[in-house]
Formats: C-alpha cells, structure tokens, sequence
C-alpha cells in the first residue's frame, strides 16, 4: 500500500531549511521535522485521516519559501480583514512578521503575545516547553514539514489568573508578493490557570495567485482556563492551506474553538484536543462555505483522557457548484475517561447537484460509564419549509436565501464575542442574500 | 452475587462438542493442485474449475487486508485442510441414507433433519465440514418450481443458472477472503425462487464445523426471480477447540425485479474462551444486488466467533430499490468484532435503512463500520441510519466508523449514534420490581435489540434472545 508521498522538491527544500542557521531552542524540532518529513512524505489518499483529499497537487508543485515582502500590503487594504481596530493585531505579510501594519502597544497587562524569534529570548521556558510536544514533528507530513522551517510565527502567553477581555488577532496576509511561495509558521499559545482570553488565527489571501500555508498551532489551556480560539480561513481562491491545531487542557479548563472557512482551493483545517485533566470540556465548532471547485476538509480529534469531561461538536457546511466538502470528527474515550459526556452534530447542506460531501464521524470508546453521541446529515433545502414560507408570500428566492442563512446561523450564535459573531454573520448573509448590510 | 458470575462467565459452550465420525480430509496446505482436488472430488465442469484457478491464482497477488479493528496472530494459510467430509457421505440422495451419527450430531444441535418430525416447516440445508449432508422438503419445494439444494449439486444438475449468476454480485477478485473462498469453496446452498413464487417455507443452511484444522469455506448463491419473495436462514456452531479456525464464506443474492428477499442470520461459531485462546475466525463476505423494485434486507444476530469481520451490503442498482441492515452484534470475552454494511445507492429513489446495535461486555471489542454511498445519479436516494452501543464493564470498547459519501443533493441522509451503559437507576427500577440484577439487565438489553429481534423470523427471534441472554450472563456485576 502506497502511504507516502516523496515530495522531493520539499524535501531538499526542508533539508536546506533545517540545516540553516537558527536558535538553539529551535533547532532540535528542525531536525526532528526534517526526519520526519524524509521518512513520511506527505500522505496519499490510502491514508485513512486523508482518504477523501489529495495532496498530490501540493506534492508536485514547486514552492519557495516566502520573503516576507510587505512593501505592497497597506493598512487600508487590510480594513476588511480586521474586526476592530481597537484589538492588539499582529500582521504578517508573505510569512514574515510586519512590524509597522501591526499594533501591539494596546495589549493589555496580564498577555503577552511576541513573534516566535523575540519569543525564543524572552519567553525561553514557554517555547521549549510547548513547541514540538503537543503536535510532534511524527504526527503527519505537513506537521513535520511546518518543523523543518521553523523560524516564523508568534507566541501568545496569559498569565495565570488573568481575565482578557480584548480579543488578540494574528492575521497572516499572502499577496501578490507571496505567489508561488509558501509559509511554515508556528503558533504557540499557553493560557495559564484560571486565565481567560480570546485569540483569532485570520489567513486571508489577497491574491488570486497560487502559494501555500502549512500552520501549526500549539495550545495549552491550563487547569481552570477558558481560551476561545477562532480560526478565520479566507484564503485566495488559489491557495492551498493546510493547518493543524493541537491543544491539551488541564483540569476544570474550557477550550473554545471556531473553524469559518470560505477560503483556498484546497483546505485542511484539523482540530486536535486532549481532555487531559478531570472536569475539563472542549467546544468545537465551525462553518465551512464552499463554491466554484474549492475542496474544504475538516478534522477533528477529542481524546478523552480523564473522567468527567465534556465535549460538544457542531460543524456545518455549505457547499455549492462542484465543490467538495469532507468533515472526520473522531472522539476517542479511554477507559479510565468514565462520565465523559460527548455530543458531535455535522450537517450538510448542498446546494447544487454536482456539490459532493464526505462525511465520517467516528466514536472509539473504551469506557462503560460514557453518554456519546453523533449525528450526520445531508440533504438540500427543505421543501417543506420552502412551501411554508412561500405560502405566507415571501418570494422563492427570498425564502431559499434566508433557509441557507438561517441553517449558517445557528452554528455562528455560538461565538460568544459580539464584534466577530456580528462580522462573521454579516459575511455569510453577504453571501447568500442580496442584503448588503 | 459475584459466585453466580463466576459460575456464569465459565459456562460451557452449548455446542462445543465434536462428533466423532469417521472424515476424508485433505492434509493441511494450499496450492494449485488443492484446488484441482476439490474441484475433481467434486465432479465439476470445467469452467468452473477455470473460475477458481482464477480466483487462487488472483489470490496470490493480493495481501490479507488489515484494516478492520481487529487484531490477531498471523494466519499461517498453509496450516488449514481446504477439504473434508465425512466418509458416510456417498452422494446426495435422501435423508434416509444420511449417517445416523451425523443426523445424531444436527439433532443434539436443535436441527432436525427429520422432515416427519418437523414442526415449524423450515427447509434445512445441512452443511458439515465441507459437505452438505442433506436438504430436507426438497418435493414440496420442488412443486412450486423452488431449486434449493447444495452448491455441489446445482452445479451439476443446474449448471447454467449457477454459470450465470456466480460471481455476478461478488467476483473472485472482489477481496482477499472472497478470492480464497472462490477458489477452495467446498459447499454451501444455492437457491432458486422462480417467477412470482412466494417461497412456502423458510429456507436454511445450518453449517457445522467438526474437524479440528480444516476451514470452512462455503459459498451461497441465492436468485430471486422477478416478483418472487424468499426468505432465508443461517445458523452456524462449531467445537470447542483450542486452535482458531477460519470461516471465509461467501454469500451473494441477486433479487431482480420487485423480488424481496430476506437474509437472517444466527451466528454463533464457537468464540473461544475468556484468555482468547481458540474460536472461529469470521472473514465473511456478502453482498446482495437489488434490481427495479426489489428488496434485499439482512437481519443478522452476531454472538459467536473469536473475531467477526462481516459487512452485509446491498448494491441498490434498480430505481426503488431497498436495501435494510438489521444487526445486533456481542463482543464478550476476548471477541472481537468488526460488522457493519454498505448501501451502494444507484437507481434513483433508492432507500435503505440500517439499524445497528452493538453490545461489548468483559473485555470485547465492537466496532460498526458501514458506508452509504449515493452516487450522482440516485436523485431522490434516503438512507436513515442508526448505530447505538452498549458497554457493559469498562475493560470492553465500542467503536463507529461510519462512511458517508453523497454525491447528489436530492439525496436525504440522517445518521444517528450513540453509545451507553445499563444505567444503574435502570437497574434498581427493575429490582425493586422484583426482579434480580441478571433478569433486569436481560431485559434491558432485549429492549434495546427489540427493533432488530422484530425482524427475525420467528424461531430465529426466540434463540437469538436466549442466545444473547447466555452470551451476556455473568458479564454484569
């Protein structure tokens, strides 16, 4: 059986990059990346977590890395992208971290968030402690291939005991500068116990040019923290984006994660947590739109590892013209993980009769004292409700318009911050209906 | 109470005995000529001698599949006898010819080939080891123009009906276990339900394993004409032995047009002890094609097997068609049990419904694997599935791997899991009834069958409830 993709152009790519000049604490990760990476490939469709997408196209194509050229991005071109211009904001543009489109003096006491190179001399312990153990350079090929550039990306560290109120956003920009090349950040975030903050991960493309974003995100929520954790997907149309998030929670935590995709020809997003401490939960959900001949494929892992947590799943999509949606959500229940209380909900609808939809969600569970469940559906437009509301005299168009909205909303209520819930549903009613604000 | 367990859980295996009787059987090993033997022995034409070579010669290319969630030693394919029957076996000819001692054997196990002493009118096709030893109420069927007999006999006698339908719903390339099974098949039924007949009776294979290191592989053929309707047992037990056994059988259907056939299984091959030591290994494949209007449902009731690794699947290829999965599986001691289905949505309006329920005691593995898949031209395919689990003790795990590839949005799918355990306020409600902790916890979990017991016919309904009751006891404390 063929598991692997050689990938040689990234491979002697990976091999100069890992072998270049880098701090110490990062450099055992780059070797271990680069290992991984030689001995793994990137994955082929035999590959269970990967059956329904090929990476083939990435495998074949030819990317450089990413310079970092800013010169062409302005703040007015970026206005869309952020939600409040009062939220401390890191940009950057083309893979590399832009000093001047970004603000940081508003951030509050109690957070502090740094680019992952000042970070490996000021927050030492944080990095070492984080980077390479939640998600190890073994897990797949694109995680590997993320740890042998390593070098780029941002560290974002609450204290213990702390209550951030304002949403920090890290926003990644490829433009025309960045086509053709590619960008291998690593995100680190550690919410000490009983902090509390919220952070957003926006990729936004404002090319319609062809690169590709391979992130990794690393995230330890302590014993008694609340960390909601969204992640804004707006590639361009062209882009390949592949993104993991791994976190790990301690006791009585609550991590809080929201994938909106709408972007890249071809996207991964995966969702791994471990509910590693007694009492914890996790809430993951997300709303994935797709049109035109986009592939969008989300994963999602809940390792429940100790008893009495909780995990809650609710993921929608959208999906129009030729495209393809792929959803995998997996719950695993050790055996000593009793009173885990799991609920999974994945619903497609498809809007036209060429769209494609996989769906696997799984449960694995090794405890007899566990309450788990999931639900699937698919189908289009329900014509009872269509003949409902064309029967109180709203138009067909309207009325297929608001069921789409309506079926997006319910998954974006559950944002709990105003300004990106508001944002986020502004964006999707744009896009089903002719309301323009 | 934890004497009563202990009692319980060692609980011989009902059927675990072995009759002593006089065998014919190949010595152990597999290669060409093995399978030119069993085709010489068997007096079969010469395309289907070509049909296996074909089959053992795909075989040999292709790698054991590993992905199910089962593990176990490596079967050494070499080590199994490919053929055995018992010597007193000298042709088909009527029950009254049959051994004494084997038809001994079919009654201790509860079938009685004995058509006279026959109550409930069930057609019994009795397969031992390799061979068929007797088909029961041949002329009856015979008058409504029913073929049911061995495979070995269709073939001879029904040559061109067996020619043209082999292989059509599974080919011998389909996968590793159905290749070895087209090449080395010994036996099995095949079954012929004519134009508008509505089978009088139920029909039934019984198949027994006796000799300690052959495998079983048998091969089951059933074709339904157009309009006709058919419905068919299977029951399967085997010694107690210290060695794993294979069973690779094969089970194809074929319901043309507004046919409906009905496919129940009891299994309940010997599944080892509680350290895993012995017990059949299940690697069965069958699959059903249901043309314009037709119906092919399968109920099984999986209790037996060290390891289970069975997917019953309907190609839904005619418009209307429907397909149902009805399933109750138990995983206890060390069993292992990977079982589900596939519904491949074709014809438009297609439907299928899939009810799967899985109860893991001690320290059992239950996985339901299935997949739906609608492709692009099923305009109007509606698949409803439900999978619920049981976990009863905290050594065992109850796993779903559900597929669900849609490919027309006029398709409607709703999928539906969950997994639980025998709440204790359950329990307490029903002893404070009246009722002990081992009645309480049966009728919990006949309840949460109920909706696959409903299905089964009759006979079958009442031994698969005790059947679980059996498998089940002890495992509560």
């Amino acid at each position: 059986m063929n598991t692997m993709i050689a990938a040689p152009a990234l491979l002697s790519q990976a091999t100069a990059a890992s072998a270049s000049e880098a701090p110490e604490a990062l450099r055992a990760e780059r070797a271990a990346g680069h290992r991984e990476f030689e001995a793994n490939g990137l994955p082929t469709t035999k590959v269970e977590d990967w059956h329904y997408t090929s990476v083939s196209a990435i495998a074949e194509s030819t990317f450089a890395p990413m310079q970092g050229d800013a010169s062409g991005v302005t703040a007015e071109q970026l206005a869309p992208y952020i939600f409040s211009t009062s939220w401390p904001t890191l940009v950057f543009v083309n893979g590399v971290y832009a000093p001047s489109l970004s603000q940081t003096d508003n951030l509050p006491a109690g957070i502090r968030v740094l680019p992952l190179a000042q970070a490996v001399g000021e927050l030492g312990d944080v990095v070492t402690r984080q980077l390479g153990t939640l998600a190890p350079a073994a897990r797949d090929g694109f995680t590997a291939l993320n740890a042998s550039f390593l070098g780029e990306g941002v560290v974002v560290h609450v204290s213990k005991e702390m209550v951030i109120d304002v949403p920090v956003h890290l926003l990644f920009v490829v433009n025309d500068a960045g086509v053709g090349g590619m960008q291998h950040p690593r995100i680190l975030m550690l919410a000490e116990r009983h902090a509390r903050a919220t952070v957003i991960e926006s990729w936004v493309g404002l090319t319609d040019g062809t690169y590709f974003s391979n992130a990794v995100t690393e995230v330890t929520v302590e014993s008694g923290a609340t960390l909601h954790h969204l992640k804004v997907q707006r590639e361009g149309r062209n882009a390949y984006h592949v993104g993991t998030i791994e976190a790990r929670q301690g006791r009585d935590s609550h991590y809080v994660n929201f994938a909106f995709t709408t972007g890249a020809q071809l996207s991964r997003t995966n969702v791994y947590t471990v509910l590693d401490g007694e009492g914890c939960g996790t809430t993951l959900n997300g709303l994935t739109m797709l049109d035109g001949e986009q592939h969008g494929d989300v994963q999602t892992r809940i390792e429940h590892a100790q008893p009495k947590c909780f995990s809650r799943q609710m993921y929608k999509s959208i999906l129009d013209d030729t495209s393809h949606g792929v959803f995998n959500g997996k719950v695993f229940v050790q055996s000593i993980a009793q009173q885990t209380d799991g609920k999974q909900t994945n619903n497609t609808m498809l809007l036209s009769k060429t769209a494609q939809v996989d769906a696997k969600p799984q449960l694995e569970i090794f405890a007899d004292d566990v309450k788990c469940t999931h639900g699937a559906t698919v189908g289009r437009i329900d014509e009872t409700a269509l003949f409902y509301m064309k029967s109180r005299g709203i138009d067909n168009d309207t009325s297929r318009q608001l069921l789409t909205y309506a079926f997006a909303a319910d998954v974006l209520e559950t944002i709990e911050n105003e300004t990106i819930r508001d944002e986020l549903e502004r964006i999707t009613m744009r896009r089903f209906t002719s309301v323009t604000d | 109470m934890s004497a009563t367990i202990d009692q319980l859980v060692n609980r011989e295996y009902q059927y675990g005995f072995s009759t002593d009787i006089e065998a014919e059987t190949l010595p152990p090993g597999l290669s060409e000529e093995t399978v030119r033997f069993i085709s010489a022995k068997k007096q079969e034409p010469e395309w289907l001698l070509e049909w296996r070579l074909k089959a053992y010669r795909r075989w040999l290319t292709m790698k054991e599949p590993h992905w199910p969630n089962v593990t176990y030693e490596p079967i050494d394919y070499q080590a199994s006898s490919y053929y055995s029957a018992p010597k007193s076996i000298k042709g088909v000819g009527s029950l009254d010819e049959v051994d004494p001692k084997l038809l001994e054997t079919y009654a201790k196990l509860g079938i009685s080939l004995n058509e006279q002493k026959r109550m409930n009118g069930v057609a019994v096709d009795a397969v031992f080891d390799s061979v068929s030893v007797g088909t029961s109420f041949r002329e009856e069927l015979a008058k409504e123009g029913i073929i049911f007999c061995s495979f070995g006999e269709a073939v001879r006698e029904h040559g061109d009906l067996v020619r043209q339908y082999l292989g059509t719903v599974i080919p011998y390339s389909d996968n590793f276990f159905a290749a070895l099974n087209s090449a080395v098949f010994s036996d099995g039924s095949f079954c012929y339900i004519p134009k508008g007949v509505k089978c009088p009776m139920e029909l039934s294979t019984y198949f027994r394993i006796n000799q300690a290191t052959t495998g079983q592989f048998e091969r089951t053929l059933i074709v339904a004409d157009e309009g006709s309707y058919v419905s068919y047992l299977e029951g399967c037990t085997a010694p107690k032995r210290d060695t794993n056994q294979l069973h690779a059988a094969v089970v194809e259907i074929i319901a043309l047009d507004s046919a409906t056939v009905k496919y129940s299984t009891v299994q309940n091959w010997y599944a080892g002890d509680e350290n895993g030591l012995g017990g059949i290994y299940n690697f069965v494949t069958k699959r059903g094609k249901a043309m314009k209007n037709a119906k092919i449902s399968w109920t099984q009731v999986e209790t037996g097997s060290a390891i289970t690794w069975k997917y019953p699947s309907v190609i839904l290829q005619g418009d209307n068609s429907v397909g149902e999965f009805y399933s109750v599986a138990v995983a206890s001691k060390m069993q292992q049990a990977d079982t589900g289905t596939k519904m491949i949505h074709i014809g438009r309006n297609t439907k299928s419904n899939i009810v799967s329920k899985g109860i893991s005691a001690m320290k059992g593995q239950n996985s339901y694997r299935g997949k739906v898949h609608i492709l692009p031209k099923a305009e109007g395919a509606r698949n409803y599935t439900q999978c619920d689990s049981m976990l009863v003790g905290n050594e065992c795990g109850a796993h779903t791997f559900p597929y669900i590839e849609v490919q027309n949005n006029s398709a409607i799918l709703e999928h539906e899991a969950s997994t639980s355990k025998i709440g204790e306020d359950q329990i307490f409600y029903l002893k404070q009834r009246g009722l002990d902790a081992e009645q309480a916890v049966s009728m919990i979990v006949s309840g949460f069958c109920k909706e696959v017991f409903k299905e089964l016919p009759m006979e079958f309904a009442l031994e698969a409830q005790q059947l679980l009751g059996i498998t089940l006891e002890g495992s509560v404390g």
